[in-house]
């Protein structure tokens, strides 16, 4: 059962992934990285990571991608032009580059320790153990994010202000 | 195989008293706007309009499903069925009542009880702005675009007071699941104040609930936050170019978020099916209390009818809420349905609430919207959450 659910959905990431790059429209890319966003909580699902699977949807699928496409609806961004030649750059470094990624991903995904649930030495995936290692074990690294997404914020602040003179 | 027999008849009630709520929900808001405004409201298909629902469907399903030349054919049909059907799933995490044995079956009154409940709701509200969002882009109408840009930017806006509102009772119960929630404002403090989330110590959750009510309005796109289909500005919003079901599918989930959402504050403060006051005072009694009474009135007014139809239409309504009163206190069917009562009352109230909100006050200007959100709830909010931690930190072991 497992095993059917998790070829069914990352089908549907994977054929969502592929959507996104080929399609001309911004708002279907963008609608496509929400069908990844959502395939891929499923997974974390699986995994008996409901925590993850429930803040993948939440933060990802729920805010970003929804500012992403408010700020397409807005700009009203049309069809992407195609360019006038592809660079020869890209197809030669851009083939070579592709199976290497692959390669190493299938060596990886072969000699990596099969797990059937995700774990972080003692934690598992339900919200008290994130809640935990995020607040305990993992706090500095923690704290440090959400100051540098607090600087991030402060800086876009500065550069949006209008000047009033 | 008796797991997915249960799951199936829990779904096929579910969703029959579902839809029937929702047809009558819009039944009952055209009642009562009808009588803030001194009008009569629905009255000519069936007794006081009473299949006037029915009368809706059916002019709806049978209307030309129009799809406009201009408009981006696959995203304008999907948006539809996007809005609805988050709309519906959405009921499937939420508890009406404790466990109950039905011919020798133990179940509990929902359909699947998660342990992140509370989340899962999150997720589904977050991601139901999809549908709007699209619905008003794949138009390809100026109205319907800024209906859905007003709606995405006021969704975006007031989830967060609603999750930081949601956060502090989570805080006080220490749990995700809804059930557990629940379980956890049974009882009564000094014997008789229930241990609601509104009620109970060491931090009583008013202004949390009030926040939440307050960032359901908005969520939900009612007035006085209906911006997206404001129509002296923007016809109908973005739902301008929609017709027959898809137009209904986009009513649906109106209605069906309004359930959820009641739900939510229900079981969140309102403590669920817990009664308001003890057994040992005779709560049990009221719902049956209540339907008799209703059944008197009904009878009653059939003795002095004001119309001569009355004279057949009010002993029938009578010889009903006679019925269900009877039921209410049997002592098979009690353990099922007094809780019941109690949730659907309190879910009940607060409907009435927002459609008694509909019809008092005037909509919002959108920048007043904005600065509502951000500049006050928000903080308020924020404040209210330390507020909360620092009372569950000093005063519960």
């Amino acid at each position: 059962m497992d095993a059917i659910l998790f070829l069914i959905f990352a089908a549907i990431a994977v054929a969502c992934a592929i959507n996104l790059v080929v399609q001309k429209h911004p708002i279907t890319s963008a609608l496509s990285l929400v069908g990844v966003m959502g395939a891929l909580a499923v997974i974390y699902l699986l995994l008996g990571a409901e925590f993850i699977a429930a803040a993948q949807m939440i933060v990802y699928a729920g805010a970003i991608m929804v500012l992403f496409v408010f700020v397409i609806m807005l700009l009203n961004a049309g069809e992407e032009k195609k360019p006038a030649r592809p660079s020869w750059f890209a197809k030669l470094l851009g083939i070579p580059l592709t199976i290497a990624v692959l390669g190493l991903l299938s060596f990886f995904v072969q000699h990596g320790s099969p797990q059937s649930s995700v774990t972080f030495g003692e934690y598992t995936g339900t919200a008290k153990d994130v809640g935990r290692a995020l607040f305990t074990t993992y706090l500095l690294p923690f704290e440090i994010t959400s100051v540098l997404i607090l600087v991030a914020i402060l800086g876009a602040v500065v550069l949006a202000r209008k000047e009033m003179d | 195989m008796n797991f997915f027999l249960i799951t199936l008849i829990k779904t096929g009630i579910i969703a029959a008293v579902l839809m029937t709520t929702l047809a009558y929900l819009q039944w009952v808001e055209r009642k009562v706007i009808a009588h803030i405004q001194l009008r009569v409201g629905p009255y000519r298909v069936g007794p006081h309009g009473l299949l006037q629902p029915l009368a809706d469907v059916i002019k709806l399903m049978t209307k030309e499903d129009l799809v406009p030349e201009h408009v981006n054919k696959f995203f304008y049909i999907v948006a539809p069925i996007l809005s609805v059907a988050l709309a519906l799933t959405s009921i499937s995490v939420i508890p009406f009542g404790p466990e109950i044995e039905v011919f020798g079956v133990k179940t509990f009154m929902q359909l699947t009880d998660l342990n992140i409940g509370v989340l899962v709701l999150l997720a589904i509200s977050s991601v139901s702005v999809y549908g709007v969002a699209l619905a008003g882009w794949a138009s390809n109408n100026k109205y319907a675009l800024l209906g859905a840009l007003r709606a995405s930017a006021q969704m975006i806006s007031y989830e967060l007071p609603l999750a930081l509102a949601i956060a502090s009772p989570l805080l006080m119960f220490n749990s995700l699941s809804l059930r557990e929630i629940v379980d956890a404002q049974a009882g009564y403090s000094f014997g008789f104040i229930a241990r609601w989330a509104v009620f109970q110590g060491p931090f009583p959750q008013v202004i949390s609930f009030v926040i939440f009510m307050i960032a359901a309005f908005a969520e939900t796109n009612r007035i006085p936050f209906d911006l997206p289909e404001a129509e002296n500005e923007l016809v109908a919003g973005f739902h301008t170019e929609y017709s027959s079901m898809k137009f209904a599918a986009f009513f649906m989930a109106e209605y069906a978020n309004m359930v959820t959402i009641c739900s939510l504050a229900t079981l969140l403060f309102l403590g669920g099916w817990h009664p308001p006051f003890p057994v040992e005072f005779g709560s049990g009694y009221i719902p049956s209390a209540l339907f008799a009474l209703a059944g008197a009135v009904a009878l009653y007014h059939s003795l002095h009818p004001a119309r001569p139809k009355d004279r057949f239409t009010l002993p029938v309504f009578a010889a009903v809420f006679f019925a269900i009163a009877l039921a209410m206190a049997a002592p098979v069917l009690s353990p099922i349905l007094v809780p019941l009562f109690w949730f659907a009352s309190k879910v009940g109230f607060l409907l009435f609430l927002f459609i008694w909100v509909r019809g008092t006050l005037p909509r919002f200007r959108y920048d007043q919207l904005m600065r509502f959100a951000w500049a006050f709830l928000f903080p308020v909010s924020i404040v209210h959450l330390f507020a909360t931690a620092l009372a569950v930190a000093l005063f519960t072991k």
